[in-house]
């Protein structure tokens, strides 16, 4: 049994978007914050911290989760991505362009959380219509765009494929 | 919104998490996904000194049909029974709730057996669990047990398991040949908490319909065809319930009513 007693700091370490990482942490750290504070990891954003507004969602494993619902030692070992690692040597991804293109964020609060949904969906339902695209954004806040521009960005790569 | 501190514990077996509970029990907590507990310890209306995760546990993680019902594993994730291929068939009213709990990237995380913990009373799946007479499977080091789930969730977030317990399963019967079925919710955006619940199922002889979002617990009520708006009223009042800050208990009850007659129709219609 692994057992990491309050109060101290415990070696975490898993791969960031392909790269290995660790850093310490008490049990008590958030995910979201371990990525933040410990690994200089900005591009997660903590909005609400209670699962309800989608900013501090990364992909664990492959699956989008709010990190904000995870600690960091439950990370141990596993894959997570955020959207650090989107962009390739080529410029920014596809889903990233179309946000751009489509005027989907504004002050780019929620955009991590919603580009790390977007692009699990992407890669499981490359053909996602609007309804499922819609019901997948659901799980996050986005204050500016009134969410049309969001919508606008997705259906141009998705039904793609 | 951090979590008070605790401690973190990740049994490699479901033998060390019971010992684990034995001994400490009353002030552990099981964690599956998280997707509640997690957001009660951020707000710190849950202040665990230790959390067992039994997220990795393999004994925990099935799905299967076991005398007639569908056995959910305690680590089964919300998407995890979603996407298992026979759902629709086997329990199709299951199916239409499930992606109505929470949203995409909770459901990948959050377990069925969580929620029925959790014993929120505008939860989908407490409700499913008591409208389809479920039960649920519990452990400790001194016995196992199987309880009812008219039995299983005793109040507001409570619920009959002891502090040296946890689920290990939750079995949901099979739809019966002969049966239909309808649901409906009422909330402010899909997948926040619901206003109003309201499940139905039925056969020839009548319809059993539940109702989450009003009272402590998911209610239920028989009724006989024709179902008239004189016994969905009288229900609607019976659930008793509360103004909050999302609706009134008057909006709520005017939901049951509207909703428990449009669902009974369509269940009525869609019967064999």
């Amino acid at each position: 049994m692994r057992y990491l007693e309050a109060g101290q700091l415990h070696k975490v370490s898993f791969t960031l978007n392909g790269d290995a990482v660790e850093g310490e942490a008490e049990p008590r750290m958030l995910l979201s914050d371990f990525l933040r504070q410990k690994l200089g990891a900005f591009g997660t954003h903590v909005g609400c911290e209670h699962g309800s507004c989608g900013a501090c969602t990364v992909r664990l494993d492959g699956k989008a989760v709010r990190s904000c619902l995870l600690f960091a030692a439950q990370a141990q070992g596993r894959a997570v991505a955020t959207v650090e690692g989107l962009a390739g040597p080529d410029g920014l991804h596809t889903l990233q362009a179309a946000m751009q293109k489509h005027h989907g964020l504004q002050c780019g609060f929620c955009t991590p959380g919603i580009l790390m949904s977007l692009s699990q969906l992407h890669d499981e339902e490359p053909n996602a219509d609007e309804a499922r695209i819609r019901d997948v954004l659901s799980g996050h806040i986005c204050r500016c765009t009134g969410y049309d521009g969001i919508i606008q960005a997705a259906l141009d790569v998705f039904g793609k494929g | 919104m951090k979590p008070a501190a605790f401690d973190y514990a990740r049994p490699d077996n479901l033998d060390e998490a019971l010992a684990l509970l034995a001994n400490r029990g009353d002030r552990a907590r099981i964690c599956a996904g998280g997707q509640s507990l997690g957001a009660m310890m951020n707000m710190r209306l849950a202040t665990p000194e230790v959390l067992i995760d039994i997220a990795g546990l393999g004994e925990l993680q099935g799905i299967a049909i076991v005398d007639g019902a569908i056995e959910v594993g305690a680590a089964v994730t919300q998407d995890a029974l979603l996407r298992w291929p026979e759902l629709g068939e086997r329990q199709p009213l299951l199916a239409q709730m499930l992606p109505w709990v929470g949203h995409y990237q909770t459901r990948q995380r959050g377990t069925v057996c969580g929620s029925l913990a959790h014993a929120d009373p505008s939860s989908e799946l407490p409700l499913a669990l008591t409208l389809l007479r479920g039960e649920v499977v519990l452990r400790s080091q001194r016995r196992r047990r199987v309880v009812q789930a008219k039995d299983f969730q005793v109040g507001m977030m409570a619920t009959a398991v002891a502090g040296d317990e946890m689920i290990v399963a939750a079995r949901f019967p099979l739809a019966p040949d002969g049966t239909a079925f309808a649901f409906h919710e009422v909330a402010q955006r899909h997948g926040d908490f619901a206003i109003v619940a309201v499940a139905a199922v039925g056969d020839k002889n009548g319809v059993r319909v539940g109702v989450g979002g009003v009272a402590d617990v998911p209610s239920v009520i028989n009724l006989t065809w024709p179902v008239t708006d004189l016994a969905l009223n009288e229900f609607a009042w019976a659930l008793g319930g509360a103004d909050d800050q999302h609706a009134t208990v008057r909006y709520r009850r005017e939901l049951v009513r509207r909703i428990g007659k449009r669902l009974t129709g369509e269940v009525y219609d869609a019967l064999p």
